[in-house]
């Protein structure tokens, strides 16, 4: 049985429906057992009793998250899966020695995923939301699943450390179901 | 917390936008419509949407109202121009969309705010249609369809409520024809003329009925 802690990681409050509740509710809608916490307030305990972590991603103005990557250091010991979307992927990136870059997609975009990621493969069209992004191809400790200059889908080589730039929430549901 | 404007239609998804930005603490600066005289506008809803005055005044906020010729494309430069205003005027720092899951709408609006270098919040994104429904019926929204535009809706569907018959009814269209439960593919349009934004209901004194077939509007004439 999961227990998956869903990081928010909106400074804005009304950005918690666009970013979480929609993460929310697919969970809801397999009857998946979570709970949702803001990064500033997640402790040891969150961290022990969760089984799986989905970091949210939140809006193109809202990174206050990169300020903050400290409060995510965390992750580099931590041995339970980790799901980070947009956001939630840069930070991942950041936490393994990534570089941020600038690059802005807004909306549908075909991207081409050469290897099976969660159900996902070939060509997919997928929701863009980001003005940065992470260069993974530079990080050795992940492998990459999708053929674009830009990294769409990485894996940690040795640990279920998952992200994705794109929001899945929005057609790539079976991501968010199949973590 | 933001200083926010609304990009409002009257309607049900931004009216309801409009109350949980309020409910969450954020300030509603001004609303902003954009008054298309294209009928089949890509973007703008347009049934009543001169009746919005009276919304606004009854929730005691300024309007911004731009009118645009609603061709595709050029109608979101009006919108710009209307957003760019309201920073100006407002000192907004983002603007609401009742976007649910259109990403043609949400990701123009997107990437004007982008442009802008302001929020952009679209608290319904991606949320259950039937579950809209629902709660706006539990939170007390009193909504009127003012538009249908798709088989088989038709002119008795004209002046209807939100309420249980109609999720009902349009439960069942869903089943049968696919019909968009929340009428965000244009199917129908809604018009709120009661809900706690507002300090009085408006009255329907009058209303005049447009089309044919499964194409109709009404236009509301309120007091």
């Amino acid at each position: 049985m999961k227990n998956i802690l869903i990081i928010n990681i909106c400074k804005e409050k009304l950005h918690y429906y666009e970013f979480v509740k929609p993460i929310e509710d697919i969970l809801d809608s397999i009857n998946e057992k979570y709970f949702t916490k803001n990064y500033k307030e997640i402790n040891k305990k969150d961290l022990e009793k969760a089984s799986h972590v989905i970091i949210c991603g939140t809006s193109l103005f809202d990174n206050k998250f990169i300020n903050d990557i400290s409060d995510f250091s965390w992750i580099i010991n931590y041995e339970k899966p980790i799901l980070g979307i947009c956001g939630g992927m840069q930070i991942i990136g950041l936490i393994y020695g990534g570089k941020l870059k600038r690059k802005t997609e807004i909306g549908f975009y075909f991207e081409n995923f050469n290897k099976e990621f969660f159900g996902i493969v070939g060509e997919n069209q997928v929701y863009h939301l980001h003005n940065n992004y992470i260069d993974f191809y530079r990080l050795k400790d992940f492998e990459i699943f999708s053929k674009s200059k830009i990294s769409q889908a990485v894996k940690h080589r040795k640990k279920n450390i998952y992200g994705v730039l794109f929001h899945p929430e929005v057609r790539q549901k079976e991501i968010i179901i199949f973590f | 917390m933001k200083n926010l404007a609304v990009l409002f239609s009257g309607g049900k998804d931004s009216s309801y936008a409009c109350w949980l930005a309020k409910k969450n603490g954020y300030q509603i600066k001004c609303l902003i419509s954009v008054i298309s005289k294209n009928k089949e506008s890509y973007m703008f809803h347009t049934p009543s949407i001169e009746q919005v005055r009276k919304q606004a005044e009854v929730m005691n906020i300024p309007l911004l109202v731009i009118e645009t010729k609603g061709e595709k494309e050029k109608e979101l430069v009006d919108l710009e121009k209307a957003i760019k205003i309201a920073v100006k005027r407002y000192e907004i720092g983002g603007i609401v969309t009742g976007a649910v899951g259109s990403v043609y709408q949400s990701s123009r609006i997107q990437k004007i705010c982008n442009k802008l270098k302001i929020e952009c919040f679209n608290p319904l994104w991606q949320k259950n249609q039937l579950d809209i429904l629902k709660e706006l019926i539990k939170n007390k929204f009193e909504v009127v369809i003012v538009g249908v535009f798709a088989y088989p809706l038709d002119k008795k569907w004209l002046g209807r409520k939100i309420d249980n018959n109609f999720i009902k009814d349009i439960n069942e269209l869903n089943r049968k024809y696919k019909i968009n439960l929340a009428g965000e593919g244009g199917e129908y349009e809604s018009f709120v003329i009661n809900c706690y934004l507002f300090s009085r209901e408006l009255k329907i004194i009058n209303h005049k009925d447009y089309g044919n077939k499964n194409s109709w509007r009404r236009e509301l004439e309120l007091k």
